[in-house]
């Protein structure tokens, strides 16, 4: 039963996406048929990826639900597996899924049939970045999620949807291809496109710096990180609202996952020697994209912004090649997830009411919408990383790592911090909901209605679950952490690295 | 190899194919008038396209040569033939209800693609410099007259003229180059040529010589396939003939030039594989950048498929600059999916009915999701095929291409390949941006036809993510056929 799990989980939400094609559109409930089908179907998809957090083996560093079928040997199989690393990832986005349906419910009214149809596709692809076990088929499944995506933002986008479609795919696409010639040169060397197999192969140190950069190209600009990030705020600025929650939420975390996946363990020695170019376009990241999000007036286009800056953290926490670096990132990854999807919807909530995403049109909402003030305040606290909600746990390892790697790379990500709580507490919140209500078209705004509790509230469970007690989170991802810094000292000559393992279990229990 | 009977099984489904094409001279000039001869005709050819298949899987089996040498199958030939056969029988099933709505219905246009398709199946079993000449004469002059078919339209005349002018230098070119080899070596056959060219090219003179005859039938042969620098004439003529013409230009000839090239190179000239590396490379970066860049501003959806074409071929010439048997297994697989998926496109491009008759503008696709949601769902599948997007068909061909450039360290060629696909992204995404994203000013007919429907449906469901179930059998079946170079 457990070798089928990830197939079902695959084809779950297919069979969703064709049960929609069935359902006649001409009847008066159609539309409202077409939503149930697809919330349920997410619903159960979620339901069922559960049994990866309940039937997952923390203690086995071997990847599980293995299930493998030969289609060319030794070039492209279908193969599939997990780790503690992509069953986090698999549930956060099982998880949102059925949230972002509920939050097009209302707002998605024309071309439901195609919209719903679109989301369940992006879910099978996203859960197939998440466990493929091989080379080509991880491709297939990272590249195949930019059709959706593309149409996601071009049909029901704003108003220069076409333009950041177009930006989004051709961005990604252009990273992409370089590295499937990567790919191409790996799985030709090591004579294996089986994942597994690759991680222990050692290629020479000459091919893994052109290797790294190759994958580097595509990751960075999912991630996205500086300079490749600009395709980011004109795509979220342009999404519908479940879209911007799909592609901060999990998209993103894609290219975090293809460094932990590819880059890191296939490449040590390049990823030792070209950490530090990381660390400064991460360090860049941080500082410029937080003071762009300073002046933005478009409340989406700051949460963008803010989200390279995260991302930024992301990146260097991986590079910081320790135990506490790699847990924060991951972490943050899975918390960025659920707090910038929250922030999302949050600013999908007032966008319903009153069409405009401009901060200077809102102002003193807390005194009409209090609910909401509350809500909205939990997950701003909770991306400026207050101790007690999820942000915090993530940020604090990571800065933990990266003082080990080098002060400066605290210190600046420090700075980071310090602008995050500026542009989230004083440019967002602040002129949002604080204030008096002074604007007459904002005096009629209702506050939160059930179907919107419904979705934040399961948000801010996991929001402060994950920030009082981590523990069965980190759980998840303590063994495969272990793993990768194993495989990454295998080429590694670095005396820093070996020395960072004596004393690691010290600082870890230092850090919980 | 000369025995007192020859071996007519090799030759089948040309005998039957000539003989059809006999035939149907006299089926044409006894019809009553010309729809029902038109009516008539087509079916026959059809009828004759479907024997020759089914001679070419049954009936010639195993390598052979016939005809002195002249005329070789082997595993390659039968796959590409079968290609070049489905390729003809598909424009032919597609192109009906155009040429009656348009009033071209004349029973020479079934006939002339009867020839050319002989020309094509000569083309791919050619085993010496003569059949190569005569097979692609053969199939070039009935091209030509097929460019000019629609009389009144100036653009079809005018097409028809250029291809046959430019078209005219590239033989002249190529057996200009054929003459040159045979003057410094003494045959025409490429079996001999194998054997003798690395003695031959020791000595000073016949080396140059050599070398000169290479370089000019290469020229020829990427006139034939359109490469850069000798693409002039396909937008021309893409756009000037008539639709179903231009359909079936983009299929079956592509293919059976393509097979030509590759028996040139590896059954006769394996000995100068140093030179036509170095050319082979050039023109297949060239192609692959110019299909890329020029297609961008295209307004016509024809002109945009030539610049698509010539891009692809410079993809599938990667394969040849290679040069191993899983390179040209590479090239083979990709030629059979483009091939497909091209013929899809155009079943579509047919379908584009408006009220006032049949529009190549490629705006006149706006919001065709809206009023035939099918029909813009499968071009989007062709379109994001061409663009060799992961799982469609074509990605599956750009992947073993790749692969077989990077084996070869070729990197760069790799690089520029991965780099133009991005750019051509953009074209072609733009199709389905203004199928989907934009509103409709013009109403799409779409096809009432059942069999082009059909074809239709076929390609589509090949270009398709559905297309994971066949491509390990194809993959393997084009390395089958590549082995016979190895």
């Amino acid at each position: 039963m457990y070798g089928y799990l990830l197939s079902l989980l695959l084809i779950v939400p297919l069979v969703g996406a064709a049960m929609l094609l069935t359902i006649p559109a001409d009847q008066v409930h159609s539309a409202r048929n077409m939503r149930w089908t697809a919330l349920w179907t997410s619903v159960f998809t979620f339901a069922l990826s559960l049994m990866l957090w309940f039937g997952y083996d923390q203690s086995n560093a071997d990847f599980q639900f293995v299930k493998k079928i030969d289609l060319v040997p030794g070039f492209f199989n279908y193969y599939l597996g997990v780790d503690g690393i992509s069953v986090l990832l698999i549930l956060l986005t099982t998880f949102l899924m059925p949230i972002c349906i509920i939050a097009s419910w209302s707002a998605i009214q024309d071309r439901v049939r195609e919209y719903m149809i679109a989301f369940l596709v992006m879910e099978t692809l996203m859960i197939g970045v998440f466990c493929s076990l091989d080379v080509f088929l991880f491709y297939v499944f990272f590249e195949g999620g930019l059709v959706p995506m593309f149409l996601i933002i071009g049909v029901w986008g704003g108003a220069r949807r076409v333009y950041a479609s177009f930006k989004f795919f051709l961005y990604t696409l252009t990273g992409s291809l370089l590295m499937l010639l990567a790919m191409l040169y790996i799985v030709i060397t090591a004579g294996t496109s089986d994942i597994p197999t690759l991680l222990t192969f050692d290629f020479s140190h000459t091919a893994q710096t052109w290797l790294w950069l190759a994958f580097f190209a595509s990751f960075a600009v999912k991630m996205p990180m500086w300079p490749v990030h600009t395709w980011l705020p004109d795509a979220h600025v342009e999404a519908p609202t479940a879209g911007s929650v799909i592609l901060a939420g999990v998209l993103l975390k894609m290219g975090g996952y293809g460094f932990i996946r590819f880059s890191l363990p296939m490449f040590p020695d390049a990823s030792h020697d070209l950490a530090i170019l990381v660390f400064v376009m991460s360090i860049i990241a941080v500082i410029y994209t937080s003071l762009v999000a300073l002046v933005q007036q478009d409340m989406k286009k700051l949460i963008a912004y803010s989200s390279v800056a995260h991302m930024g953290f992301v990146t260097i926490g991986l590079f910081t090649f320790n135990q506490q670096g790699l847990e924060g990132s991951i972490f943050q990854m899975l918390s960025h997830g659920i707090v910038s999807g929250a922030l999302f919807l949050c600013v999908g909530v007032v966008y319903d009411r009153l069409h405009t995403r401009m901060i200077d049109r809102y102002g003193g909402l807390v005194n009409i919408m209090p609910q909401y003030a509350l809500v909205f305040m939990v997950f701003t606290m909770a991306s400026v990383g207050l101790p007690g909600t999820s942000g915090f746990v993530g940020e604090f390892l990571v800065l933990v790592g990266a003082y080990e790697s080098g002060s400066w790379i605290a210190f600046g990500a420090a700075i980071g911090l310090i602008l995050g709580a500026g542009y989230m507490l004083w440019r967002l919140y602040k002129n949002v909901v604080f204030g008096t209500l002074e604007k007459d078209d904002l005096k009629g705004m209702l506050d939160l209605s059930p179907r919107e509790w419904g979705l934040f509230a399961p948000m801010i469970v996991l929001v402060l679950w994950m920030g009082i007690y981590p523990k069965p989170f980190l759980d998840f991802i303590e063994v495969p952490v272990e793993t990768l810094i194993t495989q990454m000292e295998r080429g590694g000559t670095d005396k820093a690295t070996a020395q960072r393992d004596d004393s690691a279990p010290a600082q870890k229990a230092a850090a919980r | 190899m000369i025995g007192p009977v020859e071996n007519w099984t090799a030759a089948w489904p040309e005998l039957l194919l000539a003989g059809g094409a006999l035939l149907t001279i006299v089926l044409g000039v006894l019809g009553t008038g010309p729809k029902a001869s038109f009516g008539r005709v087509t079916v026959f050819v059809g009828i004759v396209l479907l024997a020759a298949l089914a001679a070419l899987l049954f009936v010639v089996k195993g390598e052979a040569s016939a005809f002195s040498d002249l005329f070789v199958v082997d595993a390659f030939t039968s796959f590409m033939k079968a290609l070049v056969l489905i390729g003809s029988l598909a424009a032919l099933i597609m192109m009906r209800p155009f040429l009656l709505s348009n009033g071209l219905e004349r029973f020479e246009i079934p006939l002339l693609m009867l020839l050319a398709t002989i020309g094509m199946c000569i083309m791919v079993s050619s085993g010496s410099l003569l059949t190569l000449y005569i097979g692609l004469e053969l199939q070039s002059l009935s091209l030509y007259v097929l460019a000019a078919l629609d009389r009144d339209s100036k653009l079809s005349t005018e097409a028809g003229l250029k291809y046959f002018v430019l078209g005219a230098v590239a033989s002249g070119m190529l057996l200009f180059g054929s003459s040159l080899i045979y003057g410094f070596s003494g045959t025409t056959s490429f079996a001999v040529l194998a054997q003798e060219l690395p003695g031959l090219l020791d000595g000073k003179l016949p080396g140059i010589g050599l070398v000169f005859g290479l370089v000019f039938v290469l020229a020829g042969l990427a006139f034939k396939v359109s490469a850069v620098p000798f693409h002039m004439w396909t937008p021309d003529v893409y756009e000037g003939a008539p639709t179903p013409v231009t359909a079936f230009f983009a299929g079956a000839p592509k293919i059976a030039s393509m097979a030509l090239f590759i028996r040139v190179i590896m059954d006769a000239l394996p000995a100068l594989e140093a030179q036509w590396t170095q050319v082979i490379y050039a023109i297949a970066l060239l192609s692959m950048v110019l299909g890329s860049f020029a297609a961008i501003p295209q307004t016509s959806i024809k002109r945009l498929m030539a610049y698509s074409s010539i891009g692809h071929v410079g993809y599938a010439l990667i394969g040849l600059a290679v040069g191993t048997s899983e390179a040209i297994a590479a090239t083979t697989f990709y030629m059979a999916i483009y091939m497909i998926t091209t013929i899809g496109a155009f079943a579509c491009i047919l379908a584009m009915n408006t009220e006032s008759g049949s529009t190549d503008k490629i705006e006149d696709l706006a919001g065709l999701r809206k009023h035939q949601p099918w029909l813009a769902l499968a071009f989007a599948c062709f379109m994001l095929s061409l663009l060799g997007f992961p799982p469609f068909a074509g990605f599956f061909g750009k992947l073993f291409i790749f692969q077989a450039a990077i084996e070869a360290n070729m990197y760069w060629l790799a690089v520029i390949g991965a780099l133009s696909s991005a750019v051509a992204a953009y074209y072609y995404l733009r199709i389905i941006k203004i199928m989907y994203f934009d509103e409709a000013d013009l109403t799409i007919l779409g096809t009432k036809d059942l069999p082009s429907g059909l074809v239709m449906l076929a390609a589509a469901l090949f270009a398709s993510p559905a297309f994971v179930i066949v491509w390990p059998m194809l993959w393997s079946s084009a390395q089958a056929a590549a082995a016979a170079f190895s």
